[in-house]
Parts: C-alpha cells; structure tokens; sequence
C-alpha cells in the first residue's frame, strides 16, 4: 500500500525531493545557530554564517609589526614577520598600501611607504619592510590585501559564556540554577502522580468518573491564570520567591497531564494481573508498588521526559515564581532574554549561550525519542 | 546552602516523604483505624477499601486543586477588585473589563491572537500532514522526521534566538548576516528589511517560529494517525484506479479527521498560552502584542492585578470550549 508510488518513478522523486527540501528547511535555522557559535564576533557581524563553510575572499586592513621590533641590517632599517596570526593560512591575492589603491600590487612586489622606505608582501603574508632610516611612531604602516582566508572556526566563544567566572555573560550559574529546578520538578509529580493514577484507574469509588473528567478540564487551563493567586499565596505562607517555589508551582502545573498519561496507561494493564494478586492475598499498596509501578515503565519515561522539556525551557514560571531581585537564581531562558535585551548585536555571546541552553534538551530528545513520541500519543486528548 | 544541595535534599526528602506518606498511611489504615481482624474484621475491611482510594489521591488532588482549580476562582475574584492602596481589596465589579476593553493595546492583542489561532494550528497541522504523509514513503523516512521534530525539544527561547538571527538586517552596503534578508536581496529584493518591526506582517514572521517548532508535534501524532488506516480501504480505491492525491484526500484524511482536530486543538491551546516568543522577540511592540504578553505586561510591569485578572480571565474563556469538548469525549469514551 505504501508504494503507490512506486509505479511511478517522477512522482517518486517528487516525493525524496520535497522531503529533502522540508528537511533542509527545519534544520538550516539551527544549524546557522551552531555554526555561528563558533565564530568570532567580527566573522559573524561582517558574513553570512552560510559563508563560513567555505573559504572566503575578503578585504582586510592589516599592520605590520611595530616599530619597536625593528632591527638593523646592513645599514638599514627593518621590519619584518608575517600579516596573519599564527596558524593563519590565507593567501594574498593583491595588496596595497593606500586606501585608495587596496589592489595595486602583486604579491612579490615591493611598494614605496607613504613615511619611508619600501615593503615587500609574499601571498603567504610575510613581509619586510625597510627603511634607511628608523621607522618611527608606535603602530606599523598600514596593508591593504585582498586574502582568500580558509574556514576558520573557534571554541573561545563557549570558554567565555561558559567558564568566565566573573563575567556577566557567564552562563555557568544559570546552568547549574536550571539544572536545580529542572530535576526536583521532573521526580516529585511522578510519584505522586502514580498513585493517583494507580487509584483512578484500579480502584472503586463514588465519584470516580467525576474526577477524571475534571482532571481532563485541568489539563488545558492556561497556567497565566495561576501566577498572582500563587505568587500571592507563596508569600503569604512565607516561602517567598525560590526554589522551593517553583518546584511546587511545576508540580502543580504539571500534575493533570502526569496523571491522565499514567492513567491511561494503567488502565490498559491487563485486568487478570491485578485481580489475581489481589486474589493472592497482596495488598493495594503491594499491587502498586511491585506490580504496578514497574509495568507503566514506558508512560511514567514518556511523562518524565516531557515534564523534563518544559521545566528546562520554561521562561514564564520561572520568572515569577523563582526569580528575585538579587538576579542570583536565574535560569538560563531567562538569562537569554536578557542578553537579547542588552546585548542584542553580540551574537557571538547570543548564539552560543543559546545553545549551551539547547544542547540538554537535545541530547535527552535524540536519546529518548521513542518515549517522547509515546507521551505525546498518549497525551493529546482523544 | 548551595542551591545544587538544596535541591538533591529536596529530591531526597520530596520522595522519601511521598514514599513515607503512602507507605505510613495504608499501614495505619490496616492495622490500626479499621484492623482486619477481631469481631468486626469483614466490616473493617470494607471500610479500609472506601477510605484507600482517597490517601491514594490525596497529595494529587491537594496539588491540582491549590496549583489550579483554585486560581481560576480567586483569578475571576482578583478580575473584579481593585487593590487599594495600603492593603487590602476593593470590589470593583466590572470596572477592569471596562477599563480594559477601552485599551487600544487590548483590541491589538485579541486581533493578532485571532491570527495566531487561525494561521499557526492551520499551517503546523497542514505542513505535519505533508511531512507524515512525505516521510512514510521513503527509505531515510525516520531520519527526516527525527530533524523535522528536532525543533519541538528546543525552548521558546531558544527559537526566538534562532531566528532573530535569520531575521537579522544589516544596512544596505553591508553584508547580510540573517539569512532571509540574503535571500530576498538575492531573489531580486532592492534593500535589507528590518522584518520584525513592519507592523501587520511581523505577527506573522513571529508566527512562523511556532509553526516551525509544532510541526513536528503534528506529524508524530498524524503519522501514527496515518499507519493506522486500515490497509483494505487503499487498495480497493486502487484497484478503483484512484490516482495518489485522490487517495489521500478521499480514503486518508477522511478517516484520520478525529487525530487531525485532537492535533488542531492541541496547538491552539498552546498558541493561546504563547508568551515566550513575543517577549523575547519585540515585546508586543512594533504591534505584535498578544493576549499573553498583555497580560504578564499588566500583572509585573504596569503591576495592575484586576486588569492582569480580567485579561487572564478572557484567556481562561477562549479555552473554555475546547475544554468542555475534552470533557464531553473523555465521558462518552468512558462509558
């Protein structure tokens, strides 16, 4: 059935071709963010990142060494070294040494100095200036060159975000705080999620239909509504704005999905199992804990990764329940934000705090993609 | 104490008492309030089990009716007061509805949420079914949709810098680094664009990041959708000489409408939650306000509860049908 077709070869290309046209199209936006993470600030502001896979002719302004490195040869006067930093590997293709003649010279061919004496330029950068008499002031002559530099990638951006310690760009706190909300917040709802699951779904009572209808209700109330009341009540009760905060306000908010995947999943045990352990004397507590709660494996994994991806991106809860004037508890999307709001032209720092803030969920993504897909199934409401 | 502490104790105690709890109040309820032994063994029994269900729901239930039944009350009562200075309430009745509906920066945010609503459920469900029903084809089919769902473990936040870089604009005689304004200069565009600031249609450069990251989410639920059709009804509309587009709108989508308006609802309650995007990305200015941003704008900046309430309250409405849907379904597949 699936091969319709494949009967007919034009419209199976049609089909590899759109697919790899959406494909390209739903990662090229990412991509661009990692690419650009490894850039310097200087390559991302002046090329497309797209760019910086291949090597690229550019224009720059280059000095040669100053004149304090000058040595006597001969007679005469000398500067010599190379244009490029160390491990640079560009070649010159013309250069100069106005600005308003940037190309009139070869590499090999040597040119008169404004102030004095002549340069030489080779299409690897080395130079050698001479002069009979000293050079003077204390920056080296201007060169002009047009280069095809290679790619040319750094990890200095992820050293600085990541390491620097008393840099305002330090992502290592924020990491380290969203890391703290996220696990006490992914474990707690879990377990008492199970039980209440485990209740609803195997146990008899008046009013049972009731409250799964209701929980149903609760899965789509917006959270927006939560936040004063809460916060209200969290400072009234004393607890204030911190961790323990907003490890309540996401147990909350998640409970209604934890407990409606788990229920599902619960309910379509088989009946037998339950039954006949009951008939062997076990009690409920017994069922659930050595019974129960090992089988639902799969939906308590489905429900523990999609609780993980929200606490570790949320922004919002985050930012009324946890954060405080001090700054000292902020998250990493909230850090971000306020990079965006105060460094919006660093991109080098922006993209890669970004994706030291995307790269966890990514690897949990990839690694347990199977169970994500399952909650997900399981949790759109029929 | 180190927050990274503080937090392994929490998980500590949080399960330990969770654990604690449950263990400690069944026993207490078997051994000594309705012990099953004595006289009164069977009654007690009995008993126990009308009482266990309840010790088994009791944390849950505390949680869900403090973290959310209970706001939605005190949110509409908060909608209807004023704080008065000093402490304390006012009733207002509907003085912050009024107040509100007389805003220009409101009817702005109801428009460009209407948008929202339409464009981003449509676009994410329509570019899903095109990408589960693609992507079921072909040989590298599970590659593809792993990079197309990539985006859907990636924060709001995260994708609004990911695309602020795409929609970055440099000055004319400069090169372009966001990679639409390269595009459109190279498809014939005669000077870079500052997308996000052209009011009307910077809604929808914003509305693009949502549909980028909840495709994915469509096509997983509509490819399983999709697998499960029952095979006989393809063939026999092949053997009728049914042509492949003919097949997928007149056999496919007919038989999956249910999973597509699960997926269409789905989406729309996230769209009518959607704060992260905005206020990364303008902050409601260059009109591109939206009802959620207006509401967290009124609640922490302007710090006026009864409007925050009255426009959270008119977000809790647009949901409300949507859950009584839910609800109806729940009860009818109960039955």
């Amino acid at each position: 059935m699936s091969d319709i077709a494949g009967t007919k070869p034009a419209l199976r290309w049609v089909v590899q071709a759109s697919v790899i046209f959406l494909v390209v199209l739903w990662i090229v936006p990412t991509l661009g963010l990692l690419i650009s993470s490894f850039r310097t600030a200087d390559q991302i502001a002046t090329s497309g990142w797209w760019k910086s896979l291949f090597p690229s002719e550019q224009n720059l302004t280059l000095r040669t060494a100053a004149p304090d490195t000058q040595i006597q040869e001969n007679g005469m006067y000398v500067i010599e070294g190379n244009l490029f930093d160390e491990g640079q590997k560009a070649t010159i293709s013309k250069w100069g040494v106005s600005s308003r003649a940037v190309d009139a010279f070869e590499p090999g061919q040597t040119a008169e100095l404004r102030r004095g004496g002549t340069i030489t330029v080779d299409a690897n950068g080395n130079y050698k200036a001479e002069n009979a008499e000293e050079f003077t002031g204390n920056r080296g002559p201007r060169v002009f060159v047009s280069a095809e530099l290679p790619p040319e990638f750094t990890l200095d951006n992820y050293h600085k975000v990541l390491l620097a310690e008393d840099s305002t760009d330090s992502m290592g706190r924020a990491f380290f705080n969203t890391l703290t909300v996220t696990i006490p917040a992914t474990i707690i709802p879990i377990l008492v999620a199970a039980f209440a699951a485990y209740a609803l779904a195997w146990m008899e009572f008046p009013g049972r239909a009731l409250l799964i209808a209701a929980i149903v209700g609760l899965l789509v109330v917006p959270l927006q509504l939560a936040l004063i009341p809460l916060l209200k009540f969290h400072l009234n009760i004393g607890i204030g704005k911190g961790y323990l905060g907003v490890w309540l306000a996401h147990t909350g908010f998640g409970m209604p999905l934890a407990i409606y995947l788990l229920r599902s999943y619960m309910a379509s045990l088989p009946r037998d199992l339950i039954e006949n352990a009951r008939v062997d004397g076990a009690s409920e507590f017994q069922i659930f804990t050595k019974l129960i709660l090992p089988l639902s494996f799969p939906a308590l994994a489905s429900f523990a990764i999609l609780q993980f991806l929200w606490t570790w991106n949320d922004l919002l809860v985050a930012k009324v329940f946890l954060i405080d004037a001090s700054g000292q508890t902020t998250v990493m999307t909230n850090r971000i934000v306020e990079l965006l709001g105060t460094r919006g032209g660093n991109w080098e720092i922006l993209a890669t705090a970004a994706f030291v803030s995307i790269i966890v969920p990514l690897i949990v993504f990839f690694a347990m993609q199977k169970y994500l897909v399952r909650g997900l199934l399981a949790g759109s409401v029929k | 104490m180190h927050p990274a502490l503080q937090g392994l104790l929490t998980i500590a105690i949080g399960v330990s008492g969770c654990v604690g709890y449950f263990y400690l109040s069944n026993q207490f309820l078997d051994k000594v309030l309705f012990p099953a032994r004595g006289p009164n063994a069977g009654r007690n029994i009995n008993r126990a089990n009308m009482i266990r269900p309840w010790l088994f729901l009791l944390p849950a239930l505390a949680a869900i009716g403090l973290y959310l039944a209970y706001p939605v009350v005190e949110t509409l009562r908060l909608s209807l007061t004023d704080r008065v200075a000093g402490g304390g309430y006012q009733w207002v009745g509907l003085a912050n509805y009024v107040q509100m509906v007389a805003e220009p920066k409101f009817w702005e945010a109801m428009r460009n949420n209407m948008f929202w609503l339409i464009v981003v459920p449509a676009m994410s469900t329509a570019f899903g079914l095109l990408a589960a029903q693609l992507t079921d084809r072909i040989r590298w089919g599970n590659i593809a949709k792993a990079l197309i769902f990539m985006p859907m473990a990636i924060s709001f936040v995260g994708a609004s810098v990911i695309w602020k870089l795409i929609y970055d604009a440099r000055p004319a005689e400069q090169d372009q680094i966001g990679i639409l304004n390269a595009l459109y200069l190279f498809f014939g565009g005669t000077e870079p664009q500052t997308w996000l600031t052209i009011p009307f249609w910077n809604n929808f450069f914003l509305m693009g990041i949502l549909i980028w990251i909840q495709t994915g989410f469509a096509m997983v639920i509509l490819s399983a959708a999709l697998r499960g059709i029952p095979e006989e009804t393809v063939e026999a509309a092949v053997l009728d000489g049914a042509n492949p587009f003919q097949i997928f709108f007149k056999i496919k989508v007919p038989q999956i409408w249910n999973t597509i308006l699960v997926v269409w609802t789905t989406i729309t309650i996230l769209v009518l939650k959607v704060f992260d995007i905005v206020f990364a990305m303008t902050n409601g200015q260059w009109e591109t306000q939206v009802l959620a941003n207006y509401m967290y704008d009124k609640m922490f900046r302007a710090n006026d509860w009864g409007v925050g309430s009255a426009s959270a309250m008119v977000i809790m409405l647009l949901v409300t049908p949507i859950l009584v849907w839910n609800i109806r379904n729940v009860r009818r597949e109960m039955e």
